[in-house]
């Protein structure tokens, strides 16, 4: 697999659901696409706006935020935090000139692993379809 | 900082995919990298020695494995720093097993994405900091949700221990679904001469306090110090007067279809659920009593010489103080009707496993007697396996205990009703277990025949005289590679397990997950199956997925032990992981005192800052993403942690 266009992702992985999800993709040997790079945080409500926009900055091509189904929180509420801060992030993303398909929010509980699979995989080529992301070089330009 | 880099091979699992060489090659050139080594398995004593030999040789002060997930064995190699004297929070995991080498088709892309997981690990590694795990002292208590055979035995077991168990069941008495079955394969004991003394010795012992009749409403706290709060329902029956008489019973007009015996015959609206109940005590069913219904009657306080009746009854609260719980809450029978194709429901002689186990109790609603709906004796019975388990419309899964149910009842048929004809129509014959073989070979021994095939559907429109008046199963027998038809008197349904109606809530109330087939998921399906992802609950029995009676007591056994390991050490530890406040970055806005769960977080009255209250905090981060001034941190999950880590991959 030689893509002209390898694109890098950051996933954020709860770890009570959506890490233990990605585990179980890898138990029943799941084949996947490389491109999706797991980062374990306690809880999807951990995930602050500003770490996923440093995640774009340093060169991320997409940023994948997962966590607990809605009611199933570890920490009781953690997820809908998440959905909230996620849904002005958004906003703010898409004004940045950042790809709607660059970011995205997926409840994965600890037994669907084959989910986990399908969204890395749906992901990847849909931001393998609109290429590197240049926020990086350009910032550095205006530094 | 020196950091030492091991990239385990775990035997061809990763080194099969990912060239281990050059990872660890590309690792030994990273910054502040010591030492890096490659070995067959980490895991093993000599690969954990290695580690330990070179923080003494090297005088590292962090280390990355880059193995398995940490899910796995991030313990094992936290314990094994800490032998050499390094704290188990400078140990950093990359999972290279897991997320690169069991799910990477291409070995040239999981070697460079195992390089990049490696690079995040050790830019984070250099930036952790030592920590202590918080001890919580552990409340001498448990709490065991569901009185049948599991929550029985794990009750049992931690109150000989001498320590308090309260046990709750949500019906009017224990037993579950035990109580209902006749025989129990493959000694053909008893299932209530078994069962029963077992419901009355965890009722008399002094350490169980039996909450019959009630439920769990909510819960909060964690290991070693649960809040649990449990309401009982009304019986409208005082149970501290009641002394089972069942006259009541016999003199009340109100009838309702006993649930006991699965609604094949009616019990009244005053009732006691079995002869055997425990407690045996009265209660009465709102709908069907005539007072509660149309203001009339009262005829149980005439005839009951206790005193008991209690129409005013209220559902009663308790809050409780447990330091662990057991979850036993079982299973729930698949519904026939949802597989149309056997006409459960339309024709009155196709029953279900459960229905003939009633059937043939002798304190069943027939007495003992296997009977068709007119009253006679069938002459030929057909029990056909797998209903609801093993098919893509239903559920892909085994229910384990259908084939022995199915060979138990053959048995039984031909010993109740001389010279019947038994059929079993099977896919595949699952007779594992102690005796269990020895048993299906005495089945086939006493005449049932055996028929290889799930039977397509069945009818009761005769194509000839012989199948006149019979139910006809249409099935292939593939043995013979040929349909046939099979005329019979009446058939079994042998219904799989499902999860209970109620284990989606149960799920919720106690922060356990539940697999895709909605049974509770286990900490490790290997390694710690009556574990749940959440310290301190522990899953026992059906709950947890099908198994019999002898598994589900072995389960209840072991997670009684896990409580009772919590409980005698006295302390649990909690992870270090504390949200930390930067008192000259904190403005006092207070934006994070409402977003944390736990009220962990407080306004000091003096300073008028934010303060953490760290035997609340649990550590889940959402204050840190919420404080506007970048104030809060997370131990463990710093910040410029997760950034490090995002750097590595990114790099």
């Amino acid at each position: 697999m030689s893509e002209p266009q390898k694109v890098r992702i950051v996933a954020f992985l709860c770890r009570w659901c959506s890490y233990a999800g990605a585990d179980l993709a890898g138990v029943n040997r799941t084949k996947y696409l490389p491109n999706v790079f797991p980062i374990k945080v306690p809880c999807s409500a951990r995930m602050d706006p500003e770490l996923v926009l440093k995640a774009f900055a340093e060169g991320a091509d997409g940023v994948l935020l997962a966590g607990c189904h809605p009611g199933d929180c570890h920490y009781l509420r953690g997820n809908y935090k998440a959905l909230r801060r996620y849904n002005l992030l958004k906003k703010f993303v898409t004004q940045m000139g950042i790809e709607n398909d660059r970011l995205r929010l997926e409840w994965i509980s600890a037994s669907e692993g084959s989910r986990y699979a399908e969204v890395v995989n749906d992901m990847t080529s849909k931001v393998q379809k609109l290429g590197p992301l240049k926020w990086r070089r350009e910032i550095a330009i205006e530094a | 900082m020196k950091i030492g880099v091991y990239v385990c091979h775990c035997g061809t699992n990763i080194s099969g995919v990912v060239d281990v060489q050059k990872v660890t090659e590309y690792a030994s050139s990273l910054p502040n990298v010591a030492v890096a080594r490659d070995y067959k398995y980490m895991c093993s004593e000599p690969g954990q020695n290695l580690i330990i030999e070179d923080i003494k040789k090297f005088g590292l002060d962090g280390v990355v494995v880059a193995a398995c997930s940490p899910t796995m064995h991030e313990p094992t190699f936290q314990a094994a720093v800490f032998r050499a004297g390094m704290n188990p929070y400078m140990f950093q995991m990359a999972s290279i097993r897991e997320h690169v080498s069991w799910v990477t088709q291409d070995p040239n892309e999981a070697t460079e994405k195992a390089k990049r997981l490696i690079e995040a690990a050790v830019f984070r590694d250099a930036l952790q900091a030592p920590l202590e795990k918080r001890r919580i002292p552990v409340g001498q208590a448990v709490l065991v949700v569901g009185g049948g055979i599991a929550g029985i035995e794990a009750a049992l077991k931690v109150a000989n221990a001498g320590k308090k168990v309260y046990l709750v069941e949500k019906s009017p008495s224990i037993g579950g679904h035990m109580a209902q079955f006749d025989k129990t394969f493959p000694t053909l004991d008893c299932s209530q001469c078994i069962l029963t003394p077992k419901m009355v010795e965890v009722a008399r012992n002094p350490n169980v306090e039996l909450l019959d009749y009630s439920e769990v409403k909510n819960i909060s706290g964690h290991v070693g110090d649960f809040k649990v709060t449990v309401v009982r329902k009304p019986r409208y029956v005082d149970s501290t007067k009641c002394t089972g008489c069942g006259i009541c019973s016999t003199k009340c007009p109100g009838k309702a279809p006993d649930e006991f015996n699965l609604g094949m015959n009616k019990r009244k609206s005053i009732y006691v659920p079995f002869p055997q109940a425990v407690p045996l005590k009265a209660v009465i069913d709102r709908d069907s009593c005539l007072y509660f219904q149309k203001n009339i009657c009262k005829v149980c306080i005439k005839f009951c010489s206790a005193n008991a009746i209690d129409f005013d009854q209220k559902p009663v609260e308790r809050t409780l103080g447990v330091g662990a719980i057991v979850l036993a809450t079982g299973f729930k029978p698949f519904d026939a009707a949802r597989a149309p194709e056997y006409g459960y429901g339309r024709f009155t002689n196709v029953i279900t496993s459960l229905e003939f186990e009633r059937m043939t109790s002798a304190s069943g609603p027939t007495a003992g007697k296997i009977v068709l709906k007119d009253g006679k004796e069938p002459k030929s019975v057909a029990i056909i396996h797998c209903v609801g388990s093993r098919n893509v419309n239903n559920n892909v899964y085994c229910s384990k205990i259908c084939c022995m149910q199915s060979l138990k009842h053959a048995h039984l048929l031909k010993e109740h009703v001389p010279g019947v004809t038994v059929y079993n129509f099977f896919i595949d014959l699952r007779a594992a277990g102690k005796g269990y073989e020895e048993f299906y070979r005495r089945v086939m021994e006493e005449g049932t025949i055996m028929v290889r095939g799930r039977p397509a559907y069945i009818t009761d429109v005769p194509v000839d005289a012989s199948e006149k008046g019979k139910l006809v199963l249409v099935a292939e027998d593939t043995v013979l590679s040929s349909v046939r038809r099979y005329p019979v008197d009446m058939v079994i349904l042998s219904v799989g397990l499902e999860a209970s109606d109620d284990a989606k809530d149960i799920a919720r109330t106690f922060t356990c997950s539940r697999t895709a087939d909605g049974f509770f998921l286990e900490k490790h399906p290997k390694l710690a199956p009556v574990a749940t992802p959440t310290a301190g609950v522990f899953i026992a029995g059906a709950c947890q997925g099908p198994k019999d009676i002898p598994e589900s007591v072995a389960q209840a056994a072991g997670a009684a032990a896990e409580a009772m390991s919590i409980m005698v050490k006295g302390y649990f530890e909690l992870d270090p992981y504390l949200a930390r406040i930067n008192e000259e970055l904190c403005s006092g806005c207070g934006v994070c005192l409402n977003l944390c769960p736990y009220n962990a977080l407080e306004r000091d009255p003096q300073t008028g800052l934010s303060k953490v209250v760290e035997e609340l905090c649990q550590g889940c981060g959402a204050c840190v993403a919420g404080c506007p001034s970048n104030a809060l941190d997370l131990d463990g999950f710093k910040t410029k942690q997760v950034e490090a880590e995002m750097e590595g991959i990114l790099a």
